[in-house]
């Protein structure tokens, strides 16, 4: 059965890295996320019906929390600053990550992690930067989990010094729960949803240190108040961070790489902690 | 949906534990969510009946302990039964507290046989 979807049906996540020299895909693992499979042992060892009690306290996410663990561990060791893009579908996180690569060239080794149901439409778009990438499609899953940005790691194996963007699956809800062992989480909204989403969908807001308010050229034409947006945001999580920008037009960019570059710093601090520990 | 995942985990959770007691299925089971883990009931129950099947918790008791949200404000140090998501402290306004509980997501028990 998929871990994910719970379907019997192969395929249900697949990771794909995209070559970007051939600007052609390549799959390299089918059902290859998949560990969680549950085997059912019948009548092979010694089976007790007595009836016992089992005190866990476990806590159900534990596998992810552990996992993501790992990830950070393996990010920190690397001085890699990676980077968790949670939003609504549509809010412009692909078009902020095209802009940000092809400006910060120069500047970073950048590679990108990209979370769709279906299709390498976005991871396609990316490779047309340059930018090294694998598309996870998560078939029904509404997230991506620890586990596969373990697995993309192993198939992306960025360099130590570099930036590492994860692209959650468009989703305001589901994504939060799940920690994938990035630094930071930037929560994207866009003038053109409604002020009050931090309200709606408080817990993506409550887990980033940053949010982003995009294509803020479009603020004439709708009825979004920023300074609401950010009223409501701070509700939920009073240390938010907020920068406005316009992805198309390029508008309050530097602030967002002045951001990274702040982030990036900090990396190098955190792991000298975790070598002394 | 995540409560999708959330349910193959504590299926993940009761298959490793039946394996290790020798037993063959869960009779019952006791999960822990705090009214501010992000989880919708609904959801989780419409989740469960369709993941469970075929397998050890296809026909196990499920107890839910719904554990309320608890808050101490940052500022007065007061601690108050959240009543509503993400409320500011009923004295002082503010919006900074910390959740003493209420965010739980735990397999507390289980009974195997």
């Amino acid at each position: 059965m998929c871990a994910t979807c719970g379907c019997d049906q192969p395929g249900g996540v697949t990771i794909t890295r995209i070559n970007t020299e051939e600007g052609e895909f390549r799959p390299v693992s089918n059902h290859g996320l998949v560990t969680a499979h549950h085997h059912h042992h019948h009548g092979e060892q010694e089976l007790s019906s007595e009836k016992r009690r089992i005190d866990l306290q476990q806590d159900i996410l534990s596998k992810n929390d552990t996992q993501a663990g790992h990830n950070r561990h393996h990010f920190e060791a690397g001085h890699i600053l990676a980077i968790n893009l949670v939003s609504s579908p549509g809010s412009g996180k692909t078009s902020l990550l095209e802009r940000t690569l092809t400006d910060l060239k120069d500047q970073y080794k950048s590679y990108v992690i990209e979370g769709d149901q279906q299709t390498l439409n976005d991871a396609n778009r990316i490779a047309a930067t340059g930018c090294e990438v694998v598309q996870i499609n998560t078939g029904k899953g509404c997230h991506l989990d620890a586990d596969m940005i373990h697995r993309s790691i192993h198939q992306l194996d960025p360099q130590d010094g570099s930036v590492v963007f994860i692209e959650n699956v468009g989703n305001l809800v589901c994504p939060a729960m799940f920690d994938l062992g990035e630094q930071a989480r930037v929560a994207i909204i866009s003038v053109t949803e409604g002020d009050d989403k931090p309200l709606k969908y408080p817990d993506m807001f409550e887990s980033s240190q940053l949010c982003i308010i995009n294509k803020i050229d479009l603020l004439p034409y709708v009825n979004f108040s920023i300074d609401k947006a950010k009223e409501y945001a701070l509700k939920v999580n009073p240390r938010l961070s907020f920068i406005e920008l316009s992805a198309t037009r390029g508008e309050g960019m530097d602030r967002w790489y002045e951001w990274l570059k702040k982030e990036y710093k900090a990396i190098g601090s955190r792991k000298e902690v975790a070598v002394g520990v | 949906m995540h409560e999708l995942s959330i349910v193959m985990n504590i299926i993940d959770i009761a298959t490793e534990q039946v394996q290790q007691a020798h037993a063959r299925k869960v009779d019952s089971i006791e999960l822990e969510i705090g009214t501010m883990a992000g989880v919708e009931m609904d959801a989780l129950d419409f989740s469960w009946s369709a993941a469970v099947q075929n397998t050890v918790l296809s026909n196990a008791e499920r107890v839910v302990d719904r554990v309320p949200a608890i808050a101490r404000c940052g500022n007065c140090g007061l601690e108050f039964r959240v009543s509503e998501p993400f409320m500011p402290c009923p004295t002082c306004d503010n919006v900074l507290v910390e959740y003493l509980q209420g965010k739980e997501l735990r397999v507390k028990s289980l009974v195997v046989s």
